[in-house]
């Protein structure tokens, strides 16, 4: 069992590959990525975890008197959470001019060059 | 290539990777483990700058220049959004439609925005005390601007954004970070080092050194970048029309 969690951030990560791949869609592709990601904060968290532990502040509990989880872990999901957010920003605007320029979003029809 | 080979192929490639992982998943440490080398490491230089959130303490102290790069992205990816979705020759801006709302809807959205708007606030300035900080608190503060859109109309929304002014916000606040992290320099010690100001008394708003300064300003960042980014994604879909080719 305390694999189980590093297992679902790999089927998460699978699953998302396989919609990539499979996509038909650039809008569903882009979604596909953000499905990815969300492994990675999966993974993160996982690896961070403590058994009984509880949020790394310490505002409202004594220092030292419980274990916390780990914070180093959660600082980079955090960072994770950010740079998906932008790059999915980035990719839907890069979406919408190709849907304008081409009239299509699906990543099939979209072999040929134009200048 | 065709969809079928494709398909097959990443099945392929999938099923090896699927087995590397699981391989390295089982050797990873137990989940749930009480071993936590740097999680401590990091637990005790927090309490040691009286920092309570060790998560911001991580961001804007122990690991400050990297949070710097983070910036670096999210300000990169809001100027590329800028450049691909402006105005283009062919096509041309129409004036929005004032639109009705219900009332329900508009009163809702009228009540809480205010109370959004200070939630964003309140999480960007207690982020070295409390969960939370710029990054989120930004997010919040931003979306918040947007209820007008919803509650009223976007000429409403246009009147009381600017957008000139939060791309200037933007680029300040990017600076105001790089700044903050100079005076270490010039004052003797390294680059973004948490030396500079006194710690002061753990948790209360003003503790933590440079971490409350550095938070505000990814704050302000984020929340300025929030902003922007949504006005030229509502821009395309509200205002700029293709020109008929007739």
């Amino acid at each position: 069992m305390s694999v189980l969690p590093y297992l679902v951030a790999a089927w998460v990560f699978l699953a998302g590959c396989y919609g990539l791949a499979a996509s038909r869609n650039l809008i569903h592709a882009v979604g596909c990525l953000s499905v990815c990601q969300a492994a990675t904060y999966v993974l993160l968290l996982a690896v961070g975890y403590r058994d009984d532990a509880t949020a790394p502040v310490y505002s409202d509990i004594e220092p030292g008197s419980r274990p916390v989880v780990d914070p180093v872990v959660q600082a980079l999901a955090l960072t994770d959470v950010v740079v998906g957010a932008t790059v999915t920003a980035l990719l839907l605007a890069l979406v919408v001019q190709i849907s304008k320029r081409h009239g299509t979003v699906d990543p099939d029809e979209l072999s040929e060059l134009r200048g | 290539m065709n969809r079928r080979f494709r398909l097959w192929l990443v099945a392929v490639g999938s099923a090896g990777l699927a087995a590397l992982l699981v391989a390295a998943c089982l050797e990873l440490p137990d989940f749930g483990g009480a071993w936590h080398p740097y999680g401590d490491r990091a637990v005790r230089a927090s309490l040691d700058r009286h920092t309570a959130n060790t998560v911001a303490s991580v961001n804007f102290d122990q690991r400050a220049f990297d949070t710097l790069g983070e910036m670096t992205i999210l300000f990169a990816a809001v100027l590329g959004c800028v450049v691909l979705l402006r105005q283009t020759r062919d096509e041309h801006r129409a004036r929005p439609e004032p639109a009705d709302v219900e009332p329900p809807v508009r009163r809702y959205a009228l009540i809480v925005l205010p109370v959004a708007l200070l939630t964003g606030l309140y999480v960007i300035a207690h982020g070295q005390l409390s969960p939370g900080g710029g990054f989120q608190g930004g997010v919040v503060a931003a979306t918040a601007l947007h209820l007008l859109y919803l509650g009223a109309d976007y000429r409403a929304l246009e009147r009381i954004r600017p957008v000139g002014l939060y791309e200037v916000g933007d680029a300040a606040a990017a600076c105001a970070y790089l700044v903050l992290g100079l005076a270490g320099v010039l004052a003797g010690t390294a680059f973004l080092a948490n030396t500079l100001l006194p710690y002061g008394t753990f948790n209360t708003l003003s503790s933590g050194g440079t971490v409350p300064l550095l938070n505000a300003a990814i704050g302000m960042e984020v929340a300025c970048a929030v902003v922007v980014l949504l006005a030229r994604f509502l821009d395309q879909a509200v205002e700029i029309e293709e020109e008929s080719r007739a």
